[in-house]
């Protein structure tokens, strides 16, 4: 009996912390209904070039929070869908409006870039959606735009969608590592 | 030597000799290599019991939570997405790591006992069966805690379940879990059902098992049936569906929502009986040891047991009413799920009958099944009263639904724990105590209807199911208020029971082989029993073995005891047939339990598990098949002649 | 009835029985399902009553006075006499009898219940996270009438819903009227009652939805055919012309922020479909899907922070500043 109790005690252990390791999703599974975010970045950290004056700065790609939050991440395709996003972008694959899931970004492929280009309107046609949404739906369509890529963690992103089947799955979307060069639409467009 | 069974018991010398070979021969290894390597069904069996309980309390602790929240209307003690998680979870490891478990895990420490066995069927696949269990749900409640429990009910019903509603790797997991500890209740099944056909003493043919053992059978063939269903729609399709971008449930791709319903509901049915059945077993061993007279009805108490088994495969779209199903279709589960009342029914009347003529005693064990009869036969009108498709699409969906659930499955609890202080003295050598016995038994039923009851008319008030809370113009709060007051009192009297266990199992009151004079086989093991469990294998003269044995009580001799051989007897009439060697310890089920984790852990995240999965299986598989030694061929050739 | 009205009778919930209740019909399909409740319920009193009484009596009648008797008295293990089996063949024969009968009113209300009589009124019912859609449709589309969680219905006639989905599987369930139907996507579903007396009925969505699966409610308003025909004559117009500058910005607010975006007003520039139809949102007694009721404390809150009321629904929370806000709840409040 005592070897028993030692050693149920062991195994159940060991194989509670070796499920947990395996799980540890805090991130990815917190479902966080509110939060009031800050807003984009303190002022002039976001870029629109990559040329600097002075020494080239390293720049360090940063990761938001929403982009390891699976809630996030699905909330984002659903506002993508309920807003129309598709409608210019289509389901990634562009049409009207530039593709989402290459490695070309215009304007910058970093969080805070993609929350500029969707809050602030673009040229050429992007709309100005500062005002209308609210800035916890901007960052989920920001990790979502992300996601379309591959540039978010395979566990996050999402799976299907309940509808006719026009892309691949998020989820199982090969990483477009961004192209580092921010090149005008001008520039590639015939 | 010849396997015959006309021999006398032997000498007293002789006993001496034999006993301490056969404890040799069947003991494991000390320590926690032994504890890790045994192929014991005992040692395994309550490993089995006592985790599968220990799971019953985790999981009553969510449900203890749920209850604490809906006490009040509006109440903010969890809030939705983690009171979703409580009462899947509470749902999941009721049904997957407690109930069936429990009830199968009884089957595996008792069945060989009860046909005069030395050890169950496939002894290594037993010990795998508990490692894997044991990871699974683990699994499921490392997630709970971390926050990524599964979130959309046992049920899972897709499209919630599904890849487009249900973000991160919540329902993953359940998935994966369910498959797990399926596999360990199919192995149990397997082994029960060998155990039953082909390991039976000598003179015990199928009309002279006892019932336990005739439910565990059914069960057993009910599992086999009925498991592999909810396997293939939760790793195969589910997953499928949320991992690769399958369409099975997308409508819009030509899938089918009500697909999930259907194979879930064909496991879902069945499972409750599964859950069920073995209870009707236990109420019959302690209905004929405590009135001290053979059950009235044995061929009707077996008839009705088997047409349940059949029967409940055929009733669960019951579970659908409330979906498309045509009304012709859904009339035809009416009517089964009216049938399938029947064979209950004829079981009750046959254990009234039984008390009636006999000299009951009302000891603890006999008071649990009274209470037994008061609540399920409540649980089995209101059973009745849902099979009707109007009164259903009231009451689908609702806490009327959920009172009828628990006081059916509550009708199983009340016999499991009638039997844990029929058993404690065989497991362990001891009473337990009989005024906490009654104490937990009066606590346990007030409890449990003071919690349901009032959930019949909330139901009918409108109160559906799986809600975190409700607002106070609907008026639910004070019937809400009693049941969770009735959760409690079912708290103190689990408590109570806990502290019983705790304290007899070092000091309650010894008990002899038999303290209850008990007619079946594991009363002539010791108590708890050797590791070989009866020194010799006796030649079964009766329904009643013990009762009706003969002062010159015949016993099986002939068998080895320097290596773990046990006697195969055919299936009608247990007339011996051959022997068998059985493997002795050895790590290699926790090893390969670990490589079937290595499978399906991977799998929640990506479908590459299958690869790595088959990698890390094929060693310890190979280990496992690895043939003996040449001395173990010869034995095999000389029993086969034997048999010849 | 106003919504001060129905906010006070929310209030006092033991004065509010019986309106989401499967025991307070109000309709002849709720009523016949009632009475096969009364009838069962009370066959299976007297089959527990008998069986528990059987069972006691037979442990009681002989049992060991003492705990601890000699154990060498075994009964003998004859079956007892024909007389018991007679006994159990004939309790078995009468329990297939009740059931039989059962199965026949079982088969008999549900036939019952089935088929829609001619001249039902249509109404499509689409259930999403977490609110109900709720269409009158026309052959004309300039007479559709979309609303949301409030469904009105004549009294005496019968109505025929038409439930679908748009995301996963809810139930509708008034009890009052009907039994539940489950709303699946890729099926349409129909169900068809008929309210009886005057009154205000509430339901619920009986299948578990998500988060807010709790908090997703309806209620039916039965009122006589005329008050139904004004009614829905008033659901039918497009929405007030804001009448003074208050309003006015109302309006404005309403069109530059983010209701625009998933809400429609008819009449208006607003046309999203992402969330309920608001152009008769003043005439709703209650807000949130039956969670509160229609005042514009009430409203207020909803806007400015939904979450906190049913966290995890789709509607985000709003920053707005109190003079936008005051004037968006005068504009809504016209909105009739």
């Amino acid at each position: 009996m005592r070897h028993w109790s030692a050693a149920a005690r062991l195994a159940l252990c060991g194989s509670a912390v070796a499920a947990g390791l395996s799980l540890y999703g805090c991130q990815r599974e917190e479902r966080r209904f509110t939060e009031w975010p800050p807003t984009a970045t303190a002022e002039g950290a976001v870029r629109e070039v990559e040329l600097q004056p002075g020494p080239p700065v390293r720049r360090v790609a940063t990761r938001s929070a929403y982009e390891e939050n699976a809630y996030a991440v699905s909330e984002g395709k659903r506002l993508y869908g309920q807003f129309n996003c598709s409608g210019c972008h289509f389901h990634g694959g562009g049409g009207i409006g530039p593709p989402l899931m290459d490695d070309e970004w215009i304007y910058g492929s970093q969080p805070e870039n993609i929350f500029e280009t969707i809050v602030e309107g673009r040229p050429n046609g992007m709309p100005s959606f500062g005002g209308r949404l609210s800035v916890q739906q901007v960052w989920q369509l920001v990790a979502y735009v992300r996601s379309m890529s591959g540039l978010v963690p395979k566990d996050v992103a999402p799976g299907r969608d309940d509808h006719m089947q026009v892309t691949a799955q998020e989820q199982q979307t090969d990483q477009a590592r961004p192209k580092q060069s921010f090149q005008p639409p001008s520039t590639t467009r015939p | 030597m010849s396997a015959e069974t006309i021999e006398l018991a032997s000498t007293a010398e002789d006993d001496t000799r034999m006993r301490l070979e056969l404890e040799r021969t069947w003991s494991g290894r000390p320590g926690l290599i032994g504890w890790l390597t045994t192929t014991d069904h005992k040692r395994v069996g309550l490993r089995y019991i006592i985790t599968s309980f220990a799971f019953f309390i985790l999981a009553g602790l969510n449900a203890g939570l749920m209850r604490l929240q809906l006490a009040r209307p509006e109440s903010h003690i969890v809030g939705p997405d983690r009171y979703d998680q409580l009462f899947t979870v509470h749902g999941t490891a009721m049904m997957f790591l407690f109930a069936v478990p429990m009830m199968t895990a009884l089957g595996l420490y008792f069945v060989p006992l009860m046909v005069g066995a030395r050890n169950i069927a496939f002894p290594r696949l037993n010990a795998f069966g508990y490692w894997t269990y044991l990871i699974g749900g683990c699994l499921l409640f490392g997630a709970l805690y971390l926050n990524t429990g599964p979130d959309t009910g046992w049920f899972a019903y897709v499209p919630l379940s599904g890849p487009a509603f249900s973000p991160g790797k919540r329902v993953d997991i359940w998935a994966q879990m369910v498959t797990f500890t399926e596999i360990a209740a199919l192995v149990g099944a397997i082994e029960i059902i060998v155990t039953v056909f082909k390991n039976r003493a000598p003179g015990m043919s199928l009309n002279r098992m006892p019932l336990f053992v005739w439910a565990e059978l059914v069960t057993a063939f009910m599992i086999l049936f009925a498991l592999p269903w909810v396997a293939l729609g939760s790793t195969v399709f589910l997953a499928g569906d949320r991992l690769i971008g399958t369409h099975l449930f997308n409508p819009a791709e030509g899938g089918d929502p009500l697909l999930w319903q259907h194979v879930f509901w064909f496991f879902g049915h069945p499972e409750v009986y599964i859950v069920f059945v073995p209870a009707l077993g236990m109420v019959s061993e302690i209905v004929q040891s405590f009135t001290r007279r053979e059950v009235f009805g044995y061929p009707a108490l077996v008839l009705a047991m088997i047409a349940q088994g059949f029967l409940s495969f055929g009733l669960w779209v019951h579970h659908m009413f409330a979906t498309t199903v045509p009304e012709l279709g859904a009339s035809f589960f009416t009517a089964t799920s009216a049938m399938i009342a029947i064979p209950i029914a004829l079981q009750i009347f046959c254990w009234i009958a039984t008390i009636w003529n006999g000299r009951p005693r009302l000891r603890t064990p006999m008071l649990f099944v009274l209470g037994f009869v008061i609540t399920f036969v409540i649980g089995g009108l209101t059973g009745v009263m849902v099979a009707s498709v109007p009164f259903d699409l009231q009451a689908h969906d609702t806490y009327f639904v959920v009172a009828h659930l628990h006081y059916v499955l509550l009708g199983a609890v009340f016999p499991m724990f009638g039997i844990f202080y029929y058993w404690f003295p065989k497991l362990t050598g001891r009473f337990l105590d009989e005024r906490l016995g009654k104490l937990h038994f009066w606590l346990f039923i007030i409890g449990v209807n003071l919690t349901f009851f009032p959930m019949h008319f909330l139901g009918l008030q409108g109160m559906t199911r799986r809600i975190y809370t409700y607002l106070p113009e609907t008026g639910w709060g004070p019937l809400n208020l009693l049941a969770s007051c009735g959760a409690l009192v079912i708290v103190l009297s689990v408590l109570v029971f806990l502290a019983n266990a705790a304290r007899s199992w070092r000091t309650g009151a010894l008990a002899g082989d038999n303290p209850w004079d008990a007619p079946s086989l594991e009363w002539a093991a010791s108590s708890p029993p050797r590791p070989y469990n009866f020194l010799h294998i006796p030649v079964v003269q009766g329904r009643a073995a013990l009762w009706s044995r003969t002062p010159d009580w015949p016993v099986v001799t002939g068998l080895r005891t320097d290596i773990r051989e046990i006697l195969v007897t055919t299936v009608l009439d247990a007339a011996p047939d051959s022997r068998h060697r059985h493997p002795d310890d050895t790590i290699v089920p926790l090893l390969t339990a670990l490589a079937v984790g290595a499978t399906f852990i991977p799998l929640i995240f990506t479908p590459w598990g299958v690869v790595i999965g088959t990698a890390c299986l094929l060693p310890p598989l190979v280990a496992w098949a690895w043939p003996r030694s040449p001395e173990h061929d010869e034995q095999r050739s000389e029993e086969q002649g034997a048999a010849v | 009835m106003s919504a001060d009205a129905l906010g006070t009778l929310l209030q006092q919930p033991l004065q509010f029985p019986g309106a989401h209740s499967a025991l307070a019909p109000a309709g002849p399909q709720a009523e016949r399902v009632h009475a096969l409740w009364q009838f069962m319920w009370i066959v299976s009193a007297v089959v527990w009553v008998v069986v528990v009484l059987a069972a006691l009596y037979a442990t009681f009648r002989r049992r060991m006075p003492a705990v601890d008797a000699p154990l060498e008295q075994r009964e003998p293990l004859s079956s007892g006499g024909p007389g018991m089996l007679t006994a159990v063949i004939g309790a078995t024969a009468a329990t297939i009898v009740v059931l039989f009968v059962f199965l026949i009113l079982d088969f008999r209300t549900g036939r019952a219940l089935t088929t829609p009589p001619a001249g039902a009124l249509p109404i499509k019912v689409t259930g999403h996270q977490w609110w109900w859609d709720v269409q009158y449709p026309s052959s004309r589309p300039d007479q559709i009438v979309t609303t949301a969680n409030e469904i009105h219905v004549p009294i005496g006639r019968p109505v025929v819903l038409e439930l679908a989905s748009a995301d996963v599987i809810h139930s509708f369930w008034p009890p009052n009227l009907v039994g539940k139907r489950d709303l699946i996507p890729g099926y349409t579903s129909t169900l068809w009652f008929r309210a009886d007396s005057a009154g205000l009925y509430r339901g619920q969505c009986a299948e578990f939805c998500g988060y807010q699966h709790a908090k997703m409610a309806f209620y039916i308003v039965a009122e006589p055919p005329e008050k139904f025909t004004a009614w829905l004559a008033q659901q039918r117009d497009s929405a007030h012309t804001p009448a003074d500058s208050l309003t006015r910005r109302g309006r404005e607010v309403f069109l530059s922020s983010s209701c625009v975006m998933c809400h429609s007003i008819q009449g208006t520039p607003a046309g999203s479909r992402v969330g309920p139809d608001l152009t008769h949102l003043g005439s709703r007694l209650t807000i949130a899907a039956g969670t509160l009721p229609n005042t514009r404390g009430n409203l207020a809150g909803w806007i400015v922070d939904p979450q906190s009321i049913k966290p995890g629904a789709e509607m985000p929370s709003n920053q707005i500043s109190p003079d936008d806000l005051q004037a968006l709840l005068a504009y809504l409040e016209t909105l009739r």
